[in-house]
């Protein structure tokens, strides 16, 4: 499991054609379930590459790490810019870190 | 569920390209440019706008031509990186295309960082610094632009073979009860390459953090096998070293911020071992653990504040969970080293060398049948760039033999093919009872960690294991015909885990008959522990008999000039 989906803030974009995080998973891993909200099927399938996370319109998709790998409760949220990427990373205290990553070029 | 209720469809293009990645969009770009009178369709399993290897991004472009290297030099340099065997006529083609596809990149938006010069700002030799956690979604809206018709969420299960020629793809929609035959004068695979053969290094809920990405499940390999595809350097598994429990990138440090590999001591090691290559520092690393003195790390306490936000931000572009490991130890890189492992093989041609076996238009042995990318054999090194610069290659050659007369198919004849296959390719739906396709893909992964050479055997082989994998895969190929499945997602991952059988099958018998050790970790013999350029000079390449169930393994000479490694 390392993608967690805040149900309390995922409206599961019900204007969308598809929801932009179902769309992107490269393993096609999510799912809406019952109450219309995204849910990751297969959870241990999942690759981390925040494809979702920065997808996701209402920043209600987090990663952290699972368990097994050393994960301690960190999470990290991306919002996406049009120039880039918005990251807030927020440790096991509870601190938060900003980082602004550019990711395409504004001509 | 009974398998009458799939729709079956038949669908026709010129240019049929399997799978959106580098090698494929780039591939189904210059068929589109080079005729666009032409229909091309890009079939893909996913969604081609995060599909595959560059799903999370990239934070460098791995394989350019700075200001002093040329295409003959990038040679020499995957030649020494490959211990002298290496099919040189593929990458230098390769090399060749590999700066215009990197400004193809920036044209189409790609956040390249110029100097002052408005050159690319160099990270290394044979690479470029970038901004790419968004390089999918670029060249996914720059295939869009191309013309091409995409489509998402089907997976291509077997080539359509008529009169000795591939003339299209049987897939099936992995969300939908619906399959089809795509019919084609030209099929180009960019499947990429084949993760899920071997154990991995995380358990449980981090079974799938690695290297390689885990949705390629070796198809194009398993495809062309089953058509009878000369396939080549199934022995040569690419081991990737990378930073402990998260599986990221090591070059990011190693090259991004120039920090040494040392041991637990502190010492650097690498000089040790006279290693120079990628698999002599991975074995580097493992000898240093078995001696007593790991774990091995990337220096990064000697780093100052600056560099380690800096290597924050290049691992956001690509690897984004080594900042919850960070946040999760409550540490900053410069605060300790980054302790270093290597991950479990994976069959690739981009890093290693196996694949498809090809000539310099990308063409396969089979007729109609041309491959790029990861699924390629015989040229290492490729990255993004290189798998873009063999996609244009095969797209070209593919362009180039569209003139040739194909006996016309009837509507007809393609349905009968599509119903006959339907029969074959459904048939874990109808299966009530038998093995779950993750269940028998752990077996697979046991099998081949414990016998052919994965982690919990430092990678190495040898014969009497080999053997005994052999037989325990020969079981495993009987119990595919026991996969069973309930709905669409299911039977894909039934497929993926059947191809993935047959890979493994591959594999073992290419360990087997290459009695030296050319490659450290990679390809390591405990009964041949000597590198035997005499005799072993040569591509081990195979096929597989489907009458007879066996693969068939065969030596190719090496067709290079001379080799000097006694240098840097």
């Amino acid at each position: 499991m390392t993608v967690r989906i805040d149900g309390t803030v995922c409206d599961g974009c019900p204007h969308a054609k598809e929801a932009p995080c179902m769309r992107v998973c490269p393993g096609d891993l999510l799912t809406k379930d019952s109450s219309g909200k995204a849910a990751i099927a297969m959870p241990e399938d999942c690759w981390d590459c925040a494809a979702c996370v920065k997808e996701c319109p209402r920043d209600a998709i987090s990663l952290f790490l699972p368990t097994e790998a050393g994960g301690r409760g960190s999470t990290l949220v991306a919002r996406k810019k049009t120039d880039g990427v918005q990251w807030t990373l927020t440790d096991r205290k509870g601190k938060t870190t900003r980082i602004f990553t550019a990711g395409k070029k504004v001509i | 569920m009974s398998t009458h209720r799939w729709e079956l469809e038949v669908k026709k293009t010129d240019v049929l390209v399997i799978g959106g990645g580098a090698a494929g969009i780039y591939a189904a770009v210059t068929a589109r440019e080079g005729n666009p009178e032409l229909s091309v369709t890009v079939l893909e399993k996913a969604h081609v706008s995060r599909s595959g290897c560059l799903a999370a991004g990239i934070n460098a472009i791995n394989a350019y031509l700075n200001p002093g290297e040329t295409a003959m030099s990038f040679l020499d340099y995957v030649k020494k990186e490959n211990h002298g065997l290496v099919r040189d006529d593929l990458v230098l083609t390769m090399a060749q295309g590999l700066n215009s596809a990197t400004d193809r990149l920036y044209d189409w938006g790609l956040p390249l960082l110029k100097d002052e010069a408005g050159r690319y700002l160099a990270r290394g030799k044979r690479s470029v610094r970038a901004n790419g956690e968004r390089i999918k979604p670029i060249m996914a809206q720059a295939l869009r632009a191309s013309g091409a018709q995409v489509l998402n969420r089907v997976n291509a299960v077997n080539l359509f073979v008529k009169d000795g020629r591939v003339r299209g793809v049987f897939a099936c929609s992995t969300r939908e009860e619906k399959m089809y035959l795509v019919l084609a004068k030209a099929v180009i695979c960019t499947t990429g390459g084949a993760a899920g053969i071997y154990k991995p290094n995380n358990p449980g809920a981090a079974r799938h953090k690695m290297w390689y990405c885990p949705f390629n499940t070796g198809a194009g390999y398993a495809m062309g096998l089953r058509a009878g595809a000369e396939m080549t350097s199934f022995e040569m598994r690419f081991i990737a070293l990378r930073t402990k429990d998260t599986i990221s990138p090591t070059g990011t440090i190693a090259q991004g911020v120039r920090v040494p590999q040392v041991n637990a001591l502190g010492e650097e090691y690498l000089h040790r071992y006279g290693a120079r290559t990628t698999p002599e520092r991975l074995a580097a690393t493992l000898a240093e653990n078995m001696a007593g003195r790991g774990p091995c790390y990337l220096d990064t306490a000697r780093l100052d504040k600056e560099a380690s936000s800096m290597l924050k931000d290049a691992y956001l572009n690509m690897s984004p969970s080594i900042l919850l490991k960070w946040a999760d130890e409550e540490a900053e890189p410069h605060d300790k080293p980054v302790e270093i492992c290597g991950s479990e093989p994976y069959i690739v041609g981009g890093h290693g060398m196996a694949g498809f076996w090809v000539d310099a238009g990308r063409r396969t042995t089979l007729p109609g049948l041309y491959a790029a990318g990861d699924v390629a054999g015989g040229a290492p090194k490729k990255y993004v760039t290189g798998s873009m610069a063999e996609g244009e290659l095969a797209a070209l050659a593919a362009l180039a033999d569209l003139g040739e007369d194909l006996a016309p198919l009837s509507e007809r004849e393609a349905r009968e093919a599509l119903e006959a296959e339907a029969e074959a390719v459904l048939l874990p739906l109808g299966q009530d009872s038998g093995f779950t396709p993750k269940a028998l893909q752990k077996r697979l992964q046991k099998v081949m960690d414990e016998y052919a050479g994965g982690i919990s055997t430092g990678y190495r082989v040898a014969e009497p294991s080999l053997m005994q994998a052999r037989q325990k895969l020969r079981q495993l190929a009987e119990d595919v015909a026991l996969l069973q499945a309930k709905n669409p997602r299911d039977l894909t991952a039934a497929h993926e885990t059947a191809d993935r059988v047959l890979i493994a099958r591959v594999v073992v018998e290419h360990l087997l008959h290459r009695r030296e050790s050319r490659w450290p970790c990679y390809q390591e013999r405990l009964d041949y522990p000597e590198r035997d350029d005499e005799k072993w000079l040569k591509f081990v390449n195979s096929r597989y008999d489907n009458a007879g169930d066996t693969v068939v393994v065969m030596e190719r000479p090496y067709e290079g000039g001379a080799f000097d490694d006694s240098s840097d």
